[in-house]
């Protein structure tokens, strides 16, 4: 059996599988469950200041958007930090720590952004016993609005700033949370790093208006005939969270920053990407949202299972093994030549990679050979370019073939060469690094 | 309840039994059933099913408007190529068309429910009276459709679009040919029959006469010599005899008759029925005939075919529901001699059969099958009758790719003719088919017509 137990900066749980701060972390009741179910850790929902609690909207807070079968795919939120009195969270996060001892239990916090309200709150929140803190600086809707959230995770000066007043009057181990809602992660990242942080978790919510109402013309979720933008989340932000991750993971100035990995991990198998791409856990919020406590149950299993039947024994054997593998388009082989090969066997006729190819790409797929339905790659004018496998509806029945160096390219008639070769020294790159003589 | 009692009876079952074993066979998908089935479809390329249809429908284009939430837009995809859509989407057998080649076949066995999918569509855009075609601006040209069946209604509506004033001859009381006297109650509940008729009619332009049959009332003279083109859609009105003696005892009966009287009968507690009856044939009127005998109360329905199940008629489907009510297929069977007790049907002797240098033959064994009811569903026969000179072919109407026949200016399509499969939907091909013929050949006429006016 392969071991799943998680060090995160020093803090220890039985599995690399927490939940994030959101709804499902709101109160001991559910927290409680969550570890029953199987959880190794949760970022309690976020904390805000002494005082009257932030209020909610009490209309609809979230709208989806569905594949088939009216599976989710994305949802998005406008519920705002908890809406809980402080000392209440306090109070419960205590006990449930004492209840679970095992487990990680971790402060999400969003104060203002003065030192005076981090320099309160943290003495109360390290009295409950509770791992670390994460620092919210993610959530692009409401809070953003008050110069919380978002609007500290896009100044990276505010960052840094916060981070370092956190370090200073805390010994709990800070996680900084960044907002997606930026034009380049690895900034927000370095400013962490250089407050001294000791890890980030990404990606909070993407701004986002989710569907729009097409009877009342407002957006959806719509309160009272309005909608506002909220936070993406879910199976569809997934992709965008792994660049961020890998940005991070890759970048010369972070490297070796732990990363916490959130966005739409729903199966163990998204996990394991995250895992392999550098972060050191995952945090999941919408599948459970979606399908409630019991999912993690498939999560454990499916990379333990996996981990065994590749010969990982424990998450250090596979954390970061992808990194070094992200690489700028320019270092991409331009000598690797790829064609697509339709399994006869396994192909349903239904036609649409050559649809797809014929309409949209290369033309590259027969429709009919010798009078009869036949969907075949012609290799002289196949590029590679994968869509026919992406839009195939049966798995494995399409798959990309290397050409072997030494055959020849039917396509541009030349043999592919086994160098590597790659746009920076291209002829046609205006830019191209001439070799030395 | 006499449900044991020997002979012929009306009663054998209590009023909730007739009403749960005549209710609908498959009934309509509600909005979330529909969008699960809608989501499986592939929206193929170049579809297979569409391929497969008749009518050539754009299968894929009418699921995507119903997963899209548009069963409107959906309804007018499918109308475009059939006009009877809805009844072809209860009574097509989809398991041979466009279900059979659906491509989900390939990949998992289990297709894409295509025809309930279109009654969805169809029965969305029927109930809310959404009509899709207006009539063109009237032409003057007058066109005479014999049957109001599938095939020229399809015809009549085309033609009407067109603009021309069409006028439907039809010999029995209501309009709707086999979808109103020769389908399996169970298939169109609810008066269907009637209410697609009215839903095609509602076109206007054209006016349908009753109880008007070729050859008795009029002939094809009378109708060329009247107006500018003829469409010849009457069907097939004979029924093969069984060629063995005692076939007209009483308790002898034409499987279409029954099946007809069934459809008509509002009360089917009205309608009698064997307590062993024996079905002799191997098509889709034979199953729907044993069908129902079960249904109306016979304690054993047996169908006797002279080949074997693989020659069957009746898709693998309808042997499959026949077997699910109870009715036993038995093989290699024909009839030899129908028995009789007090002047009454007893029973039959039917002779086992075998293929002999590839002919069936009889093998001279017999064995004899208790019976006070015995049905006759050995395939109907195209009676001529008022049609002059008109060339047959294989006993049909003979006609071109196009529909036309051997007399100028007169079409035909449907069970009358032989081309394709006696199918609803291939009727309604033919009849749509022929319209758009008669529609060039009228608008080639007219042009250099006016030209030289």
């Amino acid at each position: 059996m392969a071991d799943l137990r998680n060090n995160f900066v020093g803090i220890k749980s039985p599995n690399p599988f927490w939940l994030a701060s959101a709804p499902p972390t709101d109160k001991a009741y559910n927290v409680e469950r969550a570890f029953k179910a199987g959880w190794g850790g949760v970022v309690w929902k976020t904390l805000g200041e002494e005082g009257p609690p932030v209020v909610n909207v009490n209309g609809p807070r979230y709208g989806a958007i569905w594949g088939a079968d009216r599976r989710l795919l994305g949802l998005n939120n406008i519920e705002l930090i908890t809406d809980r009195d402080l000392y209440t969270n306090l109070r419960e996060m205590k006990q449930v720590k004492m209840n679970w001892p095992d487990r990680a239990l971790i402060a999400s916090i969003m104060v203002p952004c003065e030192e005076e309200s981090w320099k309160a709150i943290l003495p109360l929140v390290e009295e409950t016993g509770a791992d670390g803190i994460e620092l919210n600086f993610g959530c692009p809707h409401g809070m953003s609005e008050r110069g919380m959230g978002a609007a500290v995770g896009q100044v990276p000066e505010y960052i840094e700033m916060v981070v370092r007043w956190c370090k200073q009057y805390t010994r709990m181990p800070v996680i900084t949370k960044l907002t997606p809602n930026i034009t380049d992660i690895r900034k927000p990242a370095r400013a962490a790093k250089a407050g001294g942080t000791d890890a980030v978790s990404l990606i909070n919510t993407i701004n986002s208006i989710v569907s729009v109402d097409l009877d009342s013309f407002a957006p959806n979720p719509t309160v009272g005939g309005k909608g506002t933008h909220g936070g993406y989340c879910g199976p569809a932000v997934k992709p965008i969270a792994l660049n961020m991750v890998a940005e991070i993971a890759r970048d010369p100035e972070t490297y070796g920053l732990p990363i916490s990995g959130i966005g739409g991990v729903t199966t163990w198998r998204d996990a394991a990407e995250f895992l392999v791409l550098g972060a050191g856990n995952v945090q999941v919020c919408t599948a459970a949202m979606t399908y409630g406590f019991k999912i993690v149950q498939e999560m454990i299993t499916g990379l333990s299972d996996w981990m065994d039947a590749k010969g990982h024994r424990s998450l250090d054997d596979i954390c970061g093994r992808a990194v070094p593998n992200v690489t700028d388009w320019q270092y991409l082989n331009l000598n690797y030549i790829a064609k697509a090969h339709i399994d006869q066997d396994a192909c349903i006729k239904c036609g649409r990679c050559h649809i797809a190819c014929e309409d949209t790409s290369h033309q590259a797929i027969t429709q009919f050979v010798d009078g009869v339905r036949h969907f075949e790659v012609m290799e002289d004018e196949c590029v590679g370019c994968n869509l026919c496998v992406n839009v195939c509806p049966v798995e494995n029945c399409i798959t990309m073939v290397g050409l072997e160096p030494g055959t020849l390219d039917q396509r541009t008639g030349k043999t592919v060469d086994p160098n590597y070769a790659n746009w920076t020294t291209h002829p046609n790159n205006p830019m191209a690094r001439q070799a030395a003589e | 309840m006499g449900t044991t009692q020997s002979g012929i009876h009306r009663g054998r079952l209590t009023p909730a039994e007739y009403e749960t074993n005549f209710s609908d066979l498959h009934p309509r998908l509600d909005d979330h059933e529909a969008l699960v089935a809608a989501d499986r479809c592939y929206f193929c390329h170049d579809a297979p099913c569409m391929t497969a249809c008749p009518t050539s429908i754009d299968i894929p284009l009418f699921i995507r408007q119903i997963s899209t939430g548009n069963p409107i837009g959906s309804a007018k995809t499918i109308f475009d190529q059939n006009i009877l859509g809805g009844m072809c989407a209860r009574v097509c057998p989809t398991e041979t068309l466009c279900e059979q080649a659906c491509v989900r076949n390939t990949a998992e066995h289990r297709p894409v429910e295509i025809g309930r999918l279109q009654r969805y569509a169809t029965d969305v855009a029927i109930s809310e009276n959404q009509h899709f075609y207006e009539r063109a601006a009237r032409t003057g040209k007058a066109i005479a459709v014999v049957g109001a069946g599938p095939a020229g209604l399809a015809c009549a509506h085309r033609l009407a679009m067109a603009g021309h004033d069409v006028v439907i001859f039809e010999a029995r009381e209501k309009a709707g040919g086999l979808n109103e006297y020769g389908i399996a109650t169970y298939k169109a509940v609810d008066d269907f029959a009637q209410r697609e008729v009215d839903y095609v009619l509602a076109i206007g332009g054209i006016e349908v006469k009753n109880g008007l049959k070729l050859g008795r009332d009029f002939t094809l003279a009378d109708l060329t010599a009247n107006f500018d083109a003829v469409f010849l859609g009457m069907g097939l009105s004979g029924v093969n005899a069984l060629g063995a003696e005692g076939e007209n005892l009483p308790g002898v009966y034409d499987a279409v008759d029954f099946i007809a009287e069934l459809r008509q009968a509002t009360d089917k507690a009205t309608v009698p029925v064997g307590r062993r009856v024996v079905v002799i044939g191997g098509g889709m009127t034979a199953i729907d005939a044993a069908v129902q005998t079960k249904l109306l109360g016979a304690e054993e329905v047996t169908i006797c075919y002279r080949r074997g199940k693989e020659h069957m008629n009746a898709s693998p489907f309808e042997q499959d529901l026949a077997a699910s009510k109870g009715v036993m297929i038995r093989h290699w069977l024909q009839p030899k001699r129908v028995i009789a007790r007090d002047g009454q049907v007893a029973g039959i002797e039917m002779e086992y059969t075998e293929i002999q240098d590839g002919r069936l033959v009889g093998t001279g064994e017999t064995g004899v099958l208790t019976a006070d009811q015995i049905f006759k569903a050995i395939g109907q026969t195209f009676e001529a009758a008022g049609l002059g000179a008109l060339a047959l072919s294989g006993n049909r109407i003979a006609i071109d790719s196009e529909g036309r026949t051997s007399v100028a200016n007169v079409w035909a399509g449907g069970d009358c003719v032989k081309a394709g499969e006696d199918l609803t939907v291939t009727s309604v091909a033919q009849g749509r088919d022929a319209a758009d013929s008669i529609n060039r050949m009228l608008a080639a006429g007219a042009q250099p017509a006016a030209a030289v006016a």
